[in-house]
């Protein structure tokens, strides 16, 4: 199947704000503003590799404690305990309710774990300008687009939770670090998200069939 | 010129000719799949509606408590506003700054431009900051997450159930219709707005 036109082949532009279509000058580097609406034109999003990798890498790095230290403890009577983002996840669903437990673990294992490995593929792929699987590739990226931030349910969770639970020193819920770093793993991973420029995906040139 | 003929793909940068499309239709791309334009169930005087039930709704849900726990005789309740603050003194300002922007502020924010500029367009007028209201509009979309809040108070509430008795309170369905308002209101494509601002203009 050969290529539908694209428009940086057809010396076009879009603007990202208005979705305006502009013919684009010949080799002019700085393409200028859009007449409609002023926004600043650029064919790709800006360094969009770099900081989509920088994001990454700090997203994973607050992974890691994210998920070991406790996100809140608990004081019942003379009892204290601690729960991980894991272990409340598992407390729901003997305690609570099976179906929130599936949500909460959809949203807050799955749905981080997938979103840093699937940005971890994007990258390398199109790094190598590899054009294995793009259109399966693009849906994996709108997808994460879209589901991104159903993972903030737990931090709203705590947040409540504390805010709530304070009956005196007998039953009262505190936070721990691991909420923080959770939310920052989120936010960063929101924040890959939306750098990582998807026409990279299809920028790759087209192997000949021909010539191989 | 109204409708621009053309529209680029914002997934994959392919170049396609708009077709016209019945109202609550989503043209997708021929080569990615990805959403290329819709066409909104509503038309300019519902959004309207929509975004003044959103300001009202908006105001409720924040007024009134979410739920109310009652323990060993004490009881609390908490608007979103006093869940807020109480989060940012037990150590958790950043947790408790997140919500109150992704909760409070952008979807204020979001109803707030709506309000700016409708009623211009529904006029027939062009309002004199439309641009950079669009564009604030389309950068907050990601980042307003009532939806997750209330399945938030879901979860948390289950939590709390061998802790205290816990009662639902009007802040809790207001949220919920917020929910279902927002949603609506965000189902609109932004870039039919710039054609109806293109013809304002002519």
């Amino acid at each position: 199947m050969s290529l539908a036109a694209r428009a940086t082949a057809l010396r076009m532009i879009a603007c990202e704000t208005c979705g305006l279509v502009l013919r684009t000058p010949a080799g002019a580097a700085d393409l200028g503003h859009c007449p409609r609406c002023a926004t600043t034109l650029h064919r790709r999003k800006r360094d969009s590799l770099h900081r989509t990798w920088a994001y990454v890498i700090a997203a994973t790095i607050l992974y890691v404690p994210a998920n070991l230290l406790p996100v809140l403890y608990t004081t019942q009577g003379f009892d204290r305990s601690s729960d991980t983002i894991l272990s409340g996840v598992v407390e729901l669903w003997r305690y609570g309710s099976w179906d929130l437990a599936v949500i909460v673990f959809t949203a807050s294992i799955v749905v981080p774990l997938l979103k840093i490995g699937t940005l971890v593929m994007l990258l390398v792929t199109t790094q190598c300008g590899s054009v294995w699987r793009r259109p399966e590739r693009a849906r994996l990226y709108r997808i994460m687009e879209f589901i991104g931030h159903w993972s903030m349910l737990d931090v709203f969770a705590v947040a409540l939770l504390v805010a709530l639970v304070h009956f005196g020193p007998l039953a009262r819920v505190e936070p721990g670090g691991g909420i923080i770093a959770f939310g920052a793993v989120v936010v960063l991973t929101m924040l890959a998200t939306m750098s990582f420029d998807p026409r990279l995906i299809w920028d790759a040139p087209e192997k000949d069939p021909s010539r191989q | 010129m109204t409708a621009a003929p053309l529209i680029v793909c914002e997934y994959c940068d392919t170049v396609h000719r708009r077709a016209g499309l019945t109202p609550g239709d989503l043209a997708t791309c021929r080569v990615c799949g990805g959403p290329l334009y819709r066409r909104s169930r509503f038309d300019l005087d519902e959004m309207l509606a929509l975004t003044v039930a959103s300001a009202i709704v908006f105001v409720v849900a924040n007024v009134y408590p979410i739920v109310v726990m009652e323990s060993q005789g004490v009881t609390t309740e908490a608007a979103l506003w006093q869940m807020i603050l109480t989060a940012w003194d037990s150590g958790i300002a950043a947790v408790a700054a997140i919500a109150a922007l992704t909760v409070f502020t952008f979807p204020l924010l979001q109803i707030a431009l709506y309000l700016y500029v409708l009623p211009g367009l529904h006029a027939g007028r062009a309002p004199k900051e439309f641009s950079g209201a669009l564009r604030l509009l389309q950068q907050l979309r990601p980042w307003a997450m009532v939806e997750v809040f209330l399945v938030g108070v879901l979860v948390s509430v289950v939590k709390m159930r061998s802790l205290a008795d816990v009662t639902p309170e009007p802040g809790l369905w207001a949220f919920a219709v917020l929910t279902i308002l927002l949603t609506a209101l965000g189902s609109f494509d932004l870039r039919e707005l710039w054609d109806k601002f293109e013809d304002a203009r002519a």
